[in-house]
């Protein structure tokens, strides 16, 4: 069982909803990026995006473009995130997903890739333009190495993309909580629930949203609804703001996600199994 | 060849595909199938073929250079003349077709991204003849160097975006093109404006450029009573070398020569050689050859001609290549600029910076191949390039 699969049964029998935390690796240098990633697991974090930086990523909003043309700069690469993973295992159980584009993948090698990762203590991967058709090695090469492989579903996803979603992603599932790129919104679209429950009759997997998450009272709002949230941008914003109070920030955005005793207000619902 | 036709799930061998984020790969379905039941609607083809004929200007016309062949002493330099056609290049062929699509799709808002600013001239074009909300993604150093065609744009009503991200050029235009597909998708259909991208793009705008290499088959049996012997082509992201090539394809000994921006030189950042300088990769949807470093990240490009200026080809280019059924070389500013100066003098024709590359090929080669048949693609004229050169003038002159 993967950290990522002992997470959402943990996250079960405690009846709380999780905190994915998203950050780019190697912003603002390389050397910061474990200490923030510790700020952010001490913050309420149950799971790190580690996003490794590509100089054209087209699913992401400006936040998270600048942060990984800093990342880039300041010389981060895949094997240098690799590095860093390794560094974080050193002291840290918190399950880590590679979050990246194919292009950087692809010039590193799968088999290098999911071998290294491994070794460095990475948990899955989510490749964001890899779409199911062509996931085909990459997913039987993560397996074997014992990787969960994330893919996204989206509010424009037919039943029968989200069929071939659920049968190629192990760990959770990430759904995107509307058509757009990353970044911060003013509130969770209405296109967040529908997909919730067309994703339910196509999956047991647990499940994700992201895009937009920005506030403690949209992770209020999505408490309970599915088995985690995904913060990203506001996250990098705070990095790129003033690191310092990273852990202050995760905190209070994790808070609804915990009663004062540390438990859950409420349960879960759906068939984790 | 094995196949020129794409796969189902838009291959060209190992190239092509579908390399997006999961909310547009239901948008590429919907646009996919809509043109699959549009080729096959003889309605649809009768108005595209209408409006290329009576708005756009097709045929055009396949003119033998003779002072310029005469001049050379060597191949018979034939040139297909899309500089003629309405807006001034080739795009409008593709721009047509893909407003004819979005208009099936009851899609009002159209988006695109423009490098040399002849394609958002072409699809703020078609906008304004059907009707349709236009916004243009440019990036901010060709909207510099391009002012003339922004400046169309924005009297043809499109909205025109500046792009300030990364070398604030094509590549830059096109991501920001898809941040706001992404954002917009229900609505919105995106014009790409050559043949890259994800399937079903570089089959589609293949196909409504393929008229190109159609009518100048036809035109030079007619004219030569045989094949030519050689057909060359700039290639940026390759639309129009792909329209022109593919009809010739299965005529095996018709020569395809595909010609590259070579830039300042040869160093990884000076210029847009594809396939001397890349490898393969996956850059904005597609899987093709690319100007990478050793982590995948993609390279600077330099090209004076804007259109070229572009990290990576269309993925049936690279197909082409591999199988060794197109060549593709390289010309570098200062011989696309020559180039430019050798057809404007001999014949009267001021061609597009991004056309003078494949000019200037025709102009190396020719000497050397006496008795050989030569069919230039001139895609498009250059009004839009009296800046750049302008500033050549005095360089020009000593060429």
């Amino acid at each position: 069982m993967t950290r990522i699969a002992k997470l959402f049964e943990k996250l079960r029998e405690q009846k709380r909803t999780g905190m994915i935390a998203y950050l780019t690796a190697g912003d603002p240098s390389p050397d910061a990026t474990p200490a923030l990633v510790a700020a952010l697991e001490r913050g309420g974090a149950d799971l790190i995006e580690l996003g490794v930086p590509f100089s054209d990523p087209i699913a992401d909003g400006p936040v998270i473009q600048q942060a990984g043309d800093r990342a880039i700069k300041a010389g981060t690469n895949l094997a240098r995130v690799l590095h860093i993973a390794a560094e974080i295992r050193k002291t840290s159980e918190v399950p880590l997903l590679l979050f990246t584009y194919l292009n950087p993948a692809l010039r590193f090698g799968f088999e290098r890739l999911a071998r290294e990762a491994k070794a460095a203590g990475i948990d899955g991967c989510l490749l964001t333009d890899v779409s199911v058709e062509e996931a085909g090695d990459y997913v039987k090469v993560m397996r074997e190495a014992g990787l969960d492989t994330v893919f996204l579903a989206a509010p424009t996803s037919t039943e029968e993309r989200l069929k071939l979603v659920a049968q190629y992603s192990s760990g959770f599932i990430y759904l995107v909580s509307r058509t757009g790129i990353t970044g911060e919104q003013e509130s969770i679209s209405g296109t967040a629930m529908p997909l919730v429950q067309r994703m339910r009759a196509h999956t047991s997997l647990p499940l994700a949203m992201g895009f937009g998450i920005s506030t403690p009272a949209h992770v209020a709002s999505l408490e309970g609804k599915v088995e985690a949230v995904v913060v990203g941008s506001a996250i990098v914003r705070q990095i790129e703001a003033d690191s310092s109070r990273l852990e202050e920030f995760m905190r209070d955005l994790s808070r609804p996600l915990l009663s004062p005793d540390g438990a859950s207000r409420s349960a879960v619902p759906g068939t984790i199994s | 060849m094995t196949s020129i036709q794409p796969d189902a799930g838009g291959h060209f061998g190992p190239y092509g595909g579908r390399f997006v984020p999961e909310v547009l790969m239901s948008p590429l379905d919907e646009l996919q199938q809509t043109y699959a039941t549009a080729k096959d609607d003889p309605a649809f083809q009768a108005e595209l073929d209408h409006l290329l004929k009576t708005y756009a200007g097709r045929p055009t016309p396949l003119y033998f250079a003779k002072r310029l062949s005469g001049q050379l002493g060597g191949a018979k330099i034939y040139i297909k003349r899309e500089d003629l056609l309405h807006t001034g290049a080739h795009k409008i062929n593709n721009c047509l077709g893909q407003a004819l699509l979005a208009r099936r799709m009851g899609k009002k808002r159209i988006i695109a991204e423009t490098g040399a600013g002849q394609h958002g001239v072409a699809s703020a074009t078609v906008c304004a003849l059907f009707g349709l909300d236009c916004t243009v993604y440019m990036g901010e150093e060709d909207m510099r160097r391009q002012r003339l065609n922004v400046f169309r744009m924005r009297l043809l009503g499109a909205t025109v975006v500046p792009v300030t991200n990364g070398s604030r050029t094509l590549k830059d235009a096109i991501s920001e093109a898809m941040r706001d597909w992404v954002t917009n998708v229900a609505t919105t259909h995106y014009l790409l404006g050559s043949a890259l991208g994800a399937h079903p793009y570089p089959a589609m705008v293949r196909d409504f450029h393929r008229v190109i290499g159609l009518e100048a088959r036809a035109q030079i049996l007619e004219t030569e009573g045989r094949l030519p012997d050689v057909v060359i082509a700039c290639v940026g992201g390759g639309s129009n070398a792909i329209g022109i090539f593919h009809p010739f394809i299965e005529d095996k000994e018709v020569k395809l020569i595909g010609v590259e921006a070579g830039g300042r030189g040869p160093a990884l950042g000076s210029h847009a050689s594809r396939f001397a300088g890349g490898s393969p990769g996956v850059l904005q949807g597609t899987h093709s050859y690319l100007l990478q470093d050793n982590d995948g990240q993609i390279a600077l490009t330099h090209s004076v001609s804007a259109g070229l200026d572009y990290a990576s080809v269309g993925p049936e280019h690279a197909w082409l290549h591999d199988q060794g059924r197109a060549e593709y070389c390289s010309c570098d500013d200062e011989h696309a600029i020559a180039g430019a100066l050798t057809l404007s003098r001999t014949e009267g024709i001021i061609p597009a910076l991004e056309s003078a590359h494949a000019v200037a090929e025709a102009i190396r080669l020719a000497p050397s191949h006496p008795g050989k048949v030569f069919i230039v693609n001139l895609s498009g004229r250059g009004d839009k390039d009296i800046d750049i050169y302008r500033e050549n003038l005095k360089q020009m002159d000593q060429a």
